[in-house]
């Protein structure tokens, strides 16, 4: 049995679920509403899987004004709501409870206004990641924020897990490239903040809705920055023999004074996996680095040259640079597709601690003792230049207890990131996955300032209240909350 | 000079905490007394008048660079280290703040410290903010003592965190009104190697505003674009060859335009000066900071023009700095609500520093304040009344 516990639904709720139902049919359209036990469990669970549970109803609204009356509706009620994007987190973030409504924003899908003058997009939060800079392609503008998932993954999830990607080493994650945003409150009230302005006259609310797990309101509408393509960018792959000597690679070319677009890391595991999935033509060794410059011809050549002085003092098992866009993707190719490749190799918890770069050698080298010590293999692939790890622990989910030895070995290696002084997660979120370890990286009073913040933005507790604290530490808020 | 230098010199620091732990415990009795409490740094941006309060309390005494990582672009630091030890410590590994923080005694005539506590709590960003960011983009993680006494640690020194509530962009721009920083961890980047400026002198507002749409929109990653006094200027950083690389892609692209090249310390002079708004140090008016949609720009320079006084641009369009007589509802009406900072008063009110936000969002921010400062102790009336 998987390890983390979600609370009892409320029966009173339950038992209202027709009357729910009738008043939600009520304020959207019809088949906005979905409440059919065949239909709602394709919302039982998000990217992790091993969670599954069908809310009481699901609500599409097709905008901002249906999601402000579903919202009303629920608040009126006192029915839990599970904000929903594409249902890609990785963390839970959109695992639903029997008794909540899912309310997802995937049918809000417009472009708004496209302005490069002012250098800034705004776009109804259901449209995918990939989709705004594939809208601005024409114009010589794209939006950074890059996360793996960017094929399916929503604007609107982008904010609520403050997602980054590969390229976020030099252009920052999603709340470095957030303008403004239209929210609904939980109480069905909708309010724009930010806009087109650097800054506000005021405190930065926007800063604290990003990364807030659809805790705070339900974003449908964003206002980005956008940036002009780069003239050209290229990657360059370099070997070890020793996965420490490549974290500190990765060191040194930060301290070198360059700042790559993107430094992955991928372990022998990784390797070996992706060379059978994607032939990518990778080096046998411990591990790779793949360094990716951007610029002119000239800018690029300059840097590779810096980047290649600062590798060969360690003795890099292969330097590869590539020369034309065919050997550019070739050496792209095994980095996409690492997580593919790892799925053929059997079931994985993919986990997202972020350490400091300098303890990278270390923590890699603790993650491989542990590895040992839980008789699970790890295959490392992540984002080394901010230190934002993804571990992939490899296990057999119809072996019993297989699939809870790895959820604590995960939990030990995210506590071994809090304890060289990172955290428990980069860019995933915390979700319900990673909810009982927050004692471990915040106070009693850390916490306790973040649920009262809480419920500053939803009194009653109903957006996504069971995940980010722990059941324990957030019981009393949830308590206190009315209910129906 | 209408401000007046001594009252900034003759402010009491009666309360300097030693410690965190110290803070805390007078906060916490504050907070049991309701008493409320002015907070500095070292004092260089505290307008007379602008706190009702019976304590003047200090963090200058919380100082000291605690880790400083360069191979990790790292720096956590206490809110009472001065801003330039910090940036000489940096400079030391050839890295730097890239947001580029400006110092406010030029135009406010004030003496004292700028302090890292200080920048952070006034988001303090200059010209550098369209390319790079600004304060908040690269602050990591705070410590804080909030309005009950309580320590809280929030965020952390890595670059990607999601653990939890970003507090640390809400103590960021709160001017102290939320809580009383006692450290913080900030990302540092990599000081380029060279630089280079471009002069387009004789346009108006309006050519200026078309030439940084033109240059932002190119991939030369143009880190400065400001205008003053019929000036148009455009910074390009990076390695050498780089920079006369596009230097002279950006004079091709701008062809019509009459340019001059300034370099090296020349350039860094030009944006000293222009981050620290030393143009407008000698008014004697009230000090404006203006955010505006960048192609607004050429209009609310008219509509301040008609007010009577000198503006000028910075940040591609996004920011216009005004000086001028006009009180203060003529001006936040020439350039629409919400948008105008007062950061010299002047002969202007104090009460005047912060635009009114519109009912929504005002009534979440005065929750805020409430759930951060019960008592309502920290920097009473300068934000957010």
């Amino acid at each position: 049995m998987p390890t983390i516990a979600m609370p009892e639904p409320d029966l009173g709720i339950l038992a209202r679920a027709s009357q729910i139902i009738e008043r939600l049919t009520a304020v959207v359209s019809a088949e906005a509403v979905i409440s059919d036990p065949q239909e709602t469990r394709a919302y039982e669970c998000d990217a992790l899987a091993a969670y599954r549970c069908p809310p009481l109803a699901v609500v599409l609204p097709r905008n901002t004004e249906e999601v402000s009356a579903a919202m009303k509706v629920c608040h009126e009620m006192g029915v839990p709501v599970i904000p929903r994007g594409a249902g890609t987190s990785l963390a839970g973030g959109a695992l639903p409870t029997a008794d909540s409504v899912v309310i997802g924003i995937m049918r809000l899908r417009d472009i708004l206004e496209i302005d490069t003058a002012n250098r800034f997009v705004r776009v109804q939060t259901g449209v995918t990641n990939l989709s705004v800079s594939a809208e601005l392609e024409a114009s010589g503008f794209f939006y950074a924020p890059d996360p793996s998932s960017q094929l399916a993954c929503t604007i609107a999830g982008n904010i609520a897990m403050n997602s980054g990607g590969a390229h976020c080493l030099k252009y920052g994650v999603t709340t470095n490239n957030l303008m403004g945003l239209r929210m609904v409150m939980a109480s069905g009230e909708v309010v724009d903040l930010g806009g087109p302005l650097l800054g506000s006259g005021g405190l930065d609310i926007l800063g604290v809705l990003c990364g807030s797990e659809g805790q705070l309101g339900i974003v449908t509408e964003a206002t980005l920055r956008i940036l002009p393509k780069p003239e050209g960018a290229r990657p360059i792959l370099i070997g070890f023999d020793s996965a420490e000597t490549a974290g500190e690679c990765v060191a040194r070319i930060i301290r070198s004074g360059l700042l790559p677009v993107a430094i992955e890391y991928m372990d022998d595991v990784c390797l070996r996996a992706v060379d059978a999935f994607a032939n990518a033509g990778y080096p046998k060794c411990a591990a790779v680095l793949i360094v990716e410059v951007e610029g002119s011809e000239d800018e690029v050549l300059y840097q590779i040259e810096r980047i290649r002085q600062v590798a060969e003092e360690l003795k890099p098992v292969e330097f590869r640079t590539s020369r034309n866009a065919d050997e550019s993707l070739a050496i792209w190719k095994g980095r996409k597709s690492a997580f593919g490749a790892m799925g053929r190799l059997g079931d994985y918890l993919c986990l997202d601690g972020t350490v400091p770069v300098s303890k990278l050698p270390s923590t890699l080298k603790r993650i491989g003792e542990l590895s040992k010590d839980y008789g699970l293999e790890v295959a490392n692939v992540f984002h080394a230049g901010d230190g934002n790890m993804h571990p992939l622990i490899l296990f057999n989910a119809n072996a019993p207890g297989e699939l809870e030895r790895a959820e604590a070995f995960g939990a030990d290696i995210l506590r071994l990131c809090v304890d060289v002084g990172g955290c428990l997660t980069g860019e995933h979120g915390v979700g319900i996955e990673k909810r009982d370890l927050m004692t471990k990286q915040y106070s009693a009073d850390d916490l306790a300032i973040q649920m009262e913040i809480k419920s500053v933005f939803d009194p009653d507790w109903l957006l996504n209240s069971t995940k980010v604290f722990p059941l324990e530490a957030s019981k009393p808020y949830r308590d206190k909350a009315v209910r129906g | 000079m209408s401000i007046d230098e001594s009252a900034i010199k003759a402010l009491p620091y009666p309360v300097s905490p030693a410690d965190e732990a110290e803070l805390a415990a007078f906060v916490g009795e504050s907070h049991a007394r309701a008493t409320p409490m002015c907070i500095a740094g070292g004092g260089t941006r505290v307008q007379p008048g602008s706190v009702e309060a019976e304590h003047m309390v200090t963090t200058r005494n919380m100082s000291g660079i605690v880790t400083y990582e360069p191979g990790a672009l790292t720096l956590i630091a206490r809110a009472g280290t001065p801003l330039q030890e910090v940036e000489d410590v940096l400079a030391e590994e050839g890295q730097t703040l890239a947001f580029e923080p400006m110092d406010h005694r030029e135009i406010l005539g004030s003496i004292g410290t700028p302090t890292v506590g200080g920048m952070v709590s006034a988001n303090v960003s200059g010209p550098r903010r369209i390319q790079a960011g600004a304060c908040r983009d690269h602050l990591l993680g705070v410590r804080f003592v909030d309005g009950r006494g309580r320590t809280i640690k929030n965020g952390g020194r890595v670059m990607k965190n999601v653990t939890g509530l970003d507090l640390g962009k809400l103590l960021c721009g709160s001017y102290g009104t939320l809580g009383v920083l006692t450290e913080v961890a900030l990302k540092t980047l990599p000081l380029a190697e060279t630089e280079k400026s471009l002069r387009i002198a004789g346009v108006t507002p309006r050519e200026a505003l078309e030439v940084f749409v033109a240059a932002l929109a190119t991939s030369f990653e143009v880190s400065g674009a400001a205008f003053h006094a019929g000036t148009a200027w455009l910074r390009v950083e990076g390695f050498e060859a780089q920079v006369d690389y596009r230097v002279g892609r950006l004079k091709e692209l701008l062809f019509d335009r009459e340019i001059d090249v300034v370099a090296h310390a020349a350039s860094r002079s030009v944006w000293r000066d222009l981050r620290n708004v030393k143009h407008l140090a000698a008014s004697e008016h009230a000090i404006w900071r203006i955010l505006v949609k960048p192609t607004d720009a050429p209009d609310v320079m008219e509509a301040l023009d008609q007010l009577g006084g000198e503006a000028s641009v910075d940040w591609g369009g996004g920011l216009v700095w005004f000086s001028g007589a006009a009180p203060s509802v003529a001006v936040r009406r020439a350039v629409g609500a919400g948008r105008a900072i007062l950061l010299r008063c002047g002969s202007l009110p104090a009460a005047d520093l912060f635009p009114a936000e519109n009912s929504a969002v005002a009534q979440i921010s005065a929750a805020l304040r409430k759930t951060f400062d019960p008592a309502g102790i920290f920097n009473p009336g300068l934000m957010g009344n």
